[in-house]
């Protein structure tokens, strides 16, 4: 239980953090907070030769309220960002799930950018960032790309992140309008998640206008749950209408997402009891 | 906290551990908990899981309760520990260990320290009700107590009607 040799550097700059990856390719990896890094590395699940810390680079440490959106740079704690007033206000279910993340002892130490780029298929804040529509700024050297939400996780633990090429900051959208809410159901507090529901709802007088409602913990990636959007956008948020989209999102899930502590059916009644209940909150 | 530019097997380190200012070369790999165990002897410090799930390696750093099984002794360069032996400043117990003594807070004590140090580095305020306490105390594991007592002590200590 102990990690195997690699080679740390902890450089002061984002041009250095980027050279070293440029040069190692994929033996090197980021550490963030480490909090899913070096229990794998623990386990001798990832064997990296070269580890960047990059607690030094100043500019992604930083959360920025520009006008129309919020960044988090990569390095934030998620405990930061958790208890950020500009989180909080522009994009308060940020905020909310960070919550669900571990314990506080690892909300202390992991960052919003670590648990993104892990891609755990039970985290939080990939789901709420899909649901949020937000934009991942990915940066190498000499290059910048913008990646959005929807098309940044691509599988287990998998992203769109090539070689040599590191996530830089997450930009969300602001939707004052808006209101969100996220619900996740596991064993014990703090666990993983065996399902969750977030969602962001925007009401256009008596009709619901944008809807986004993403569940985790169900699929291999966040699973944007498109037939119960549908079947609420431009309309009445009547009884019957919320009714419908829970059942749409409970058939959404695939039975066969399951493991040893809840099969794939038992996941799908969850999920569609949980978007009734974020359906009931962001539309009360 | 220096820079180390270019990657390194052994990485210098110089801290503060309990007051006292630490210096050390450690293999870049060397885990927080097994430094302040192996290299300064400071064995109040628990490993149980060892990939951050039972709480019993728990220390503080720069006042935040951490896991020290998941953080490299590296990576407190230019920061400030303290563990269980740093709670008491002689030889008598804190009120918070005092409290646990009082409540049966522990049997075995094997994850004692870690639930001090989570105690000892979280605000009161945050926590105002039973529930909320349960809720802090949750990133650590007991399995002689059942919580009951530590639930008390953390009241004792906080000067709630228990």
């Amino acid at each position: 239980m102990k990690p195997p040799s690699f080679l740390y550097a902890r450089p002061d700059t984002l041009e250095g953090a980027l050279a070293i990856l440029d040069e190692h390719g994929d033996d090197a990896k980021i550490l963030a907070g480490g909090q899913s890094l070096i229990p794998l590395l623990n386990f001798r699940l990832a064997r990296p030769r070269v580890l960047v810390d990059i607690a030094l680079i100043d500019q992604i440490q930083t959360i920025g309220d520009n006008n129309g959106t919020l960044s988090i740079g990569a390095g934030v704690s998620q405990g930061d960002a958790e208890q950020s007033a500009d989180v909080r206000r522009a994009a308060p279910l940020v905020a909310e799930s960070i919550g669900y993340i571990g314990h506080l002892q690892n909300r202390n130490s992991g960052t919003v950018g670590g648990s993104v780029a892990h891609a755990d298929p039970a985290a939080e804040l990939p789901a709420v960032l899909t649901t949020l529509q937000a934009t991942m700024v990915l940066r190498s050297s000499g290059a910048e790309r913008m990646v959005p939400a929807d098309e940044f996780f691509v599988g287990p633990f998998t992203t769109a992140l090539g070689s040599g090429e590191m996530l830089y900051e997450i930009r969300i959208p602001k939707k004052p309008a808006a209101r969100s809410h996220i619900i996740e159901l596991s064993l014990r507090s703090g666990d993983f998640a065996l399902a969750g529901v977030a969602g962001q709802l925007t009401m256009t007088g008596d009709v619901v206008g944008d809807v986004d409602l993403v569940a985790f913990g169900v699929d291999a990636v966040p699973l944007r749950l498109t037939e119960a959007e549908a079947a609420i956008r431009g309309r009445e948020p009547s009884p019957a209408v919320l009714e419908d989209a829970a059942a749409l999102a409970a058939s959404a899930v695939d039975p066969s997402f399951g493991d040893v502590h809840a099969d794939g059916a038992f996941r799908a009644t969850v999920v569609g009891e949980y978007t009734h209940r974020v359906l009931l909150e962001v539309t009360r | 906290m220096r820079a180390i530019q270019d990657p390194t097997a052994e990485t210098p380190l110089q801290a503060t551990v309990n007051g006292a200012s630490v210096e050390a070369t450690v293999e870049s790999r060397m885990l927080l908990a097994d430094f302040l165990r192996e290299d300064l002897g400071l064995t109040g410090t628990h490993l149980g899981c060892e990939h951050g799930v039972c709480g019993a390696c728990t220390v503080l750093v720069d006042g935040a309760p951490v896991r020290s099984c998941i953080m490299f002794a590296s990576q407190i360069d230019g920061r400030d520990v303290v563990t269980v032996e740093g709670l008491s400043e002689g030889e008598g117990l804190t009120d918070l260990q005092q409290a646990f003594k009082d409540n049966h807070g522990l049997q075995c004590g094997f994850c004692t320290p870690g639930f001090l140090m989570t105690i000892s580095g979280v605000e009161p305020s945050d926590y105002p009700d039973d529930d909320s306490i349960r809720e802090m105390l949750s990133g650590n594991i007991c399995r002689c107590t059942g919580y009951g007592g530590i639930v008390d002590a953390v009241k004792q200590v906080w000067g709630r009607a228990q």
